[in-house]
Parts: C-alpha cells; structure tokens; sequence
C-alpha cells in the first residue's frame, strides 16, 4: 500500500469534517472520491498532504508514519497535490511555476528540469502560455496549472481536486486522456471529481464521502448504481 | 565538408542529447543597461576628481538611500514582508560601528563589516518573533524590535546613553587610504574622508544592488516570489518556507547593518533617536519604493531620484514637507500602485534588469539554426 489513512478524523468546532476514515491506496491504482459539497473531501487532501493536522488516527506513506510531518517534507517524500481552489504563484511566469516545485520539491538543479517542465507544459496544453505572468491566466488556465504544477514536482503519489469542472466536452476527454496517461507512467492517483463520467473513465475504484465518513467504496459501476449512493447523491449521478 | 558535418553533428549530440528548452532573461533593452551601467558607475566613480564636496556628500546620501531601498524591496517586493522595523538594523550597524572604533580601537572600514556581523546576529532571535506574526502584525513586530533595541542602547552608558556621543576625531583620521587619496587629489584630511564615505557608498549601492539582482534571479528568488503568493502552495511544492525566509531576512539585515555604519560613520555623531528613527530610515525608504515601483530593480532607482528632487526643492517647507510626501504616497498607491517603473514598464513593455525567465522553446529554436541537418 502507497498510502493509508487509519481512523483518520478532523473536526472545526463541533463539526466533524472528516469522520473516522479508513482508506488503503495500492501503489499504481487510480481511486475516485465522490461526494456532495462539504463532505469533507478537501479536508481529507489537506490531512494527507499536511495543511491541515488530524485531530486522531494515522496516515501511512509507503510505510512510513508521516501523520505529524510538515507538508514540505510530505511533498518530498513524493505526495503532489491540486488545490480545488488554484493557488498559482501569480508574480511568477507559467514556466517558474513548475521551476519552482521541480527544483525545491525534486530538489534539483535549473538546468536538469527545464526540459522536463517544458514536456509537462505541452502535455497540460500550457506551452503557449509559458511566459505568461500566471497571476494573468483565467480559471480554466490556472486549473491545468495547478495539475501541470504538481506533475513538475514528479510525485509518486498524486491528488487532484476537481480539475475538470467548467470544461468543453472535447476538453474534458483530453483530460481524462492526460489522467490516463500519467497513470500508465506509474503514478498512483487519487482523484475528487463531480465530472463523474470522467472520473469513473479513469479509475478503478470509487469511494463516497458524506459528512465526513466512508459510505461506500468499490467498482466504480456498482458503486454509482446502489442504494446509498442514489440516496444521498442523487444530483449528480444523473 | 563531409566532416564539418559530421563533427557538427557529433557536437550538437554530445551538447545535451534531449535538450529541446532553454531559459533566457535577457533583452536588447537590459543588454544596452548593462553595456550603459559599467562607463556610468566608472565615471561615478571618477567623480571626486571634479566634483565639490557638497555634490559628493548629496550623492553619499542618495546611495545610501538606494542600499537601504533596494533591501526593503527585497523583503516586501517578493516575499511580502512588509518590515517598518529596518532601523533596527541601521541602528544596530551604526552603534556596533562605535563600539568597534571607539571601545574597540578597531579601523573604521573593518569595523563597518563587522557592524553588518553584528546586525545578522541580531536579525536571528529577531526573526523567530516577527515571523510568528502575520501581515499587520508582522509590520508591528518588526517595529517593536526596533524600539526594544533603541531603549536598550539609551541605557549603554560607554556609547553614550539617552542623548548619544561623537565620534573622536582621532578615529575618522585613523581610516585606511586616508592618506593616500589626500596626495591623489591634494584635498585636506575633511575632504578626504568625503571622498573614502563616497567611495564607500558607492561600493555600498552597487553591491546591493547586484547582490538582490542575484539573489533575485536565482532559486531563492524563485522561491520568495513562491512565498509571497502563497505560502501553503509553497510549502506544498517543497519550498521552506521558514529557512527561506530566515536566509533572506539575515542577509537584508547584515547589509542594512553595514549602510546603517557607514551613515553613521559620516555624520560622525549617533543617539538612539537619531540611529533608530522609523522616518530616517524606513518611512522614507517605504516612499521610495512605493513612488518608484515595489517588486522591480529599477523602481527604487527611480524613487530615490524622485525623493532627492523633492527633498532638495521642499525641504524648507518643514512639516508641510512630509505631508506632501505622505500625500503623494497615497496619491500613488490608489492610482499607480505599481509605481512611476510599473506605469512605464507596462507602457513601453520594457525591463532594464529582467528577473523573470522566459522559456524559449523547442520550434523557434530550431527553425532558424538546424533548417538544412537532418
Ligand atoms: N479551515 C476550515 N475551518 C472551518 N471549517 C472548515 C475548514 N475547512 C473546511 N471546513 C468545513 O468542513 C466541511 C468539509 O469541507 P470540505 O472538506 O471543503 O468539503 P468538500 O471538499 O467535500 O466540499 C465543510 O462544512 C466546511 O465548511
Ligand atoms: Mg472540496
């Protein structure tokens, strides 16, 4: 297992936003986490990527206890992440973007990564965009930055945060073509996406989060077809 | 021929075989400030050959503004740190200065360095309070730790106490190449200490100023920058935040400190007041930033000439005369907030010293130069 979460429970005030989650990541596999707003989907991101600390259980990254790592040290172990709301570097350039998390998050030298950021940059479809100031770019730009962002860090373990949302039929299979690419290289990737129907063309495996706990978790197909999931996430199946 | 095309061939292989990007910063604009900037500090330098010594004190104290502008921006222009508190630094360099020459019988000049020494020193414990605080708050710790060390050099008895001390003059005579520039210009001891404090101050705007041009440009820039947009991104990527910003804040200060020595070395004279004075050494140096441009290399240079103008014309208004200036700021902020460079460098899509990168990638580089190989 790339990663696990034991019991893991955050609350804000009385509200617990996540719930007692236990959750097993095989390294390589592609899961899916569903939910409505304010299930507490993000929340679990930020527990595992360490913004946010957990009031109980453990989280496990290849075999590794890193429930009380700083964030720094998570993404160097190899945890990239998309924020659901983009974070861009606005006062740098598209390209020092990615510089930034290739070379502090990789730890490498300029002159090593340039290459590889620009690859990134043609895959995300962000090469025309390169020398753009990203405090420029609009939604739809800063949403591939923050996937392409996350890539230049080369993680092992990669969790996106609703990146398709706001795109164009064509759009959104290129995206779901880029996904299924970056896990054929061998990323594992953990991904929270309304777009089900371009979730489920990805992934292996779904898991429904409401109100902070696990409700259902398998076969993307029957997982979207039971009974829990049309009570309590009707909206979206449709 | 058949070999010129296969060494050459050969060579492109061995060059970087799958090397399609490459990252320039320069511009025809900021190759002709380069090829401009190195006759204009030469000529600068050459200057006390013709000037008087009124023009050289008026360029001193424009340099030293320049330094101490350049550091700011250093700290607020990408990091976002936004330090009302730099006079700690200037008063620390200033009274450690008196303490090496006068207590310690030290030369002036390697006194100045070990005045920058000593305002790192103290940037450290400062550091683990200020960066505990947040935005406002952090501006308030930072002025606090300025006050804190002005209250506690007015109880140093040996520099002076509350109402401060002189320098002997014994020990502006004693500097180093005080002689020699006496013969070189047959000018008196006074002048010659204009002279070396120019030098100085020379030396002092033109090396800060390269060294945040470098540091700008190189990975800890990239990082600040990455800091001041966003810290938890930043940290998320892999940046360290704290080290990071500990580096940059010890490095401003050990320079603050050795500007903040060499001031007080000319004006031979220093009280708490004077050394540690939020208006001296930060209100002004916030002004020049702002009118000039926050976030760029030139902004400064261009505040600094903006704000001798006005001191040299209005200063005899008195009071009036920061009010005007406080008006002029705000004036700026609401309308202009990237500053008199900003406006410019949008309008004339220009950068005299270019920090960003720009990728050039792999279909114009190749189009022009490896048309006919295949
Ligand atoms: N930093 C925070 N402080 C207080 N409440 C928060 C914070 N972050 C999230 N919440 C609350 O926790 C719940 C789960 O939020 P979130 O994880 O963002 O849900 P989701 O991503 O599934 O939409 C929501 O009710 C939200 O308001
Ligand atoms: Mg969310």
């Amino acid at each position: 297992m790339i990663l696990t979460l034991d019991n893991l429970t955050r609350s804000f005030g009385s509200l617990k936003a996540v719930d007692g989650v236990e959750l097993e990541v095989a390294a390589g596999e592609a899961l899916g986490i569903i939910g409505p707003n304010g299930a507490g989907k993000t929340t679990l991101f930020n527990l595992i990527t360490g913004l946010l600390r957990p009031d109980a259980g453990a989280i496990r990254f290849d075999g590794r206890d890193i429930t009380q790592a700083p964030p720094r040290a998570r993404c160097i172990a190899g945890i990239g992440r998309s924020f659901q709301i983009p974070h861009p570097f606005e006062n740098l350039t598209v390209f020092e973007n990615l510089l930034v998390a290739a070379i502090h998050g990789r730890r490498q030298r300029e002159a090593q990564v340039v290459d590889a950021c620009g690859d990134i940059l043609e895959r995300t479809g962000l090469i025309d965009f390169a020398n753009r100031r990203a405090g420029t770019l609009n939604l739809l730009g800063r949403k591939r930055l923050e996937l392409a962002r996350a890539l230049a860090g080369s993680p092992r373990l990669l969790l996106l945060d609703e990146i398709a949302g706001g795109l164009t039929e064509a759009e959104c299979s290129e995206l779901v073509e880029l996904v299924r690419a970056i896990r054929q290289s061998g990323i594992t990737i953990v991904w929270i996406e309304h777009v089900v129907h371009a979730l489920v063309a990805v992934v292996s495996r779904l898991v429904v989060l409401n109100f902070g706990r696990k409700i259902i978790e398998g076969e993307p197909r029957s997982v979207m077809a039971s009974a829990e999931v049309s009570e309590i996430y009707m909206g979206i199946a449709a | 021929m058949s070999i010129d095309g296969s060494n050459s061939a050969g060579l492109s292989a061995a060059h970087s075989p799958g090397s399609r990007f490459t990252v320039t910063r320069a511009t025809p604009a900021s190759t002709i400030t380069l090829l401009i900037a190195v006759p204009m500090i030469l000529i600068l330098a050459a200057l006390p050959a013709f000037a008087n010594r009124t023009l050289l004190q008026e360029l001193f104290y424009v340099f030293t503004m320049l330094a101490l502008a350049q550091l700011w921006n250093l700290l607020a222009g990408s990091a976002g740190l936004i330090s009302v508190g730099q006079q700690a630094f200037v008063g620390t360099g200033a009274y450690a200065l008196f303490a090496f020459t006068v207590v310690g019988g030290l030369d002036p000049i390697l006194s100045i360095m070990l005045a920058g020494v000593t305002a790192g020193v103290v940037a450290i414990p400062a550091a683990l309070i200020v960066f505990r605080l947040r935005g406002a708050y952090f501006a308030i710790g930072t002025w606090v730790v300025a006050e804190v060390c002005r209250l506690i050099l007015a109880q140093v008895k040996q520099l002076g106490g509350g109402t401060g001390t002189s320098l002997p003059p014994d020990v502006a005579s004693s500097m180093i190449g005080l002689d020699f520039v006496r013969n070189l210009f047959t000018v008196r001891g006074p002048a010659a200490r204009d002279i070396i404090s120019y030098w100085l101050a020379l030396v002092l705007a033109v090396g800060t100023f390269v060294l945040v041009y470098r540091l700008l440009r190189s990975r800890y820039g990239l990082a600040l920058s990455a800091i001041g947009d966003s810290e938890a991104a930043a940290e998320s990527t892999g940046v360290d935040v704290f080290r990071t910003k500990l580096f940059i804040y010890v490095v401003t200060a050990i320079v603050t400190g050795m500007a903040g020595a060499l001031i007080f070395l000319q004006k031979a004279r220093i009280s708490p007041d004077g050394a540690y004075s939020l208006i001296d050494w930060t209100a002004y140096v916030i002004f020049i930033v702002v009118i000039g441009g926050i976030g760029t290399m030139e902004g400064p240079i261009i505040g600094v000439a903006v704000f001798y103008l006005l001191q040299y014309y209005l200063a005899a208004l008195g009071s009036w005369y920061l009010i005007l200036l406080g008006g002029l700021a705000i004036m700026l902020m609401l309308f202009a907030p990237s500053g008199i460079w900003g406006v410019l460098s949008r309008r004339l899509d220009i950068s005299l010293f270019p920090v960003r990168r720009r990728l050039v990638g792999p279909l114009k580089h190749s189009a022009g130069e490896q048309n006919g190989e295949s």
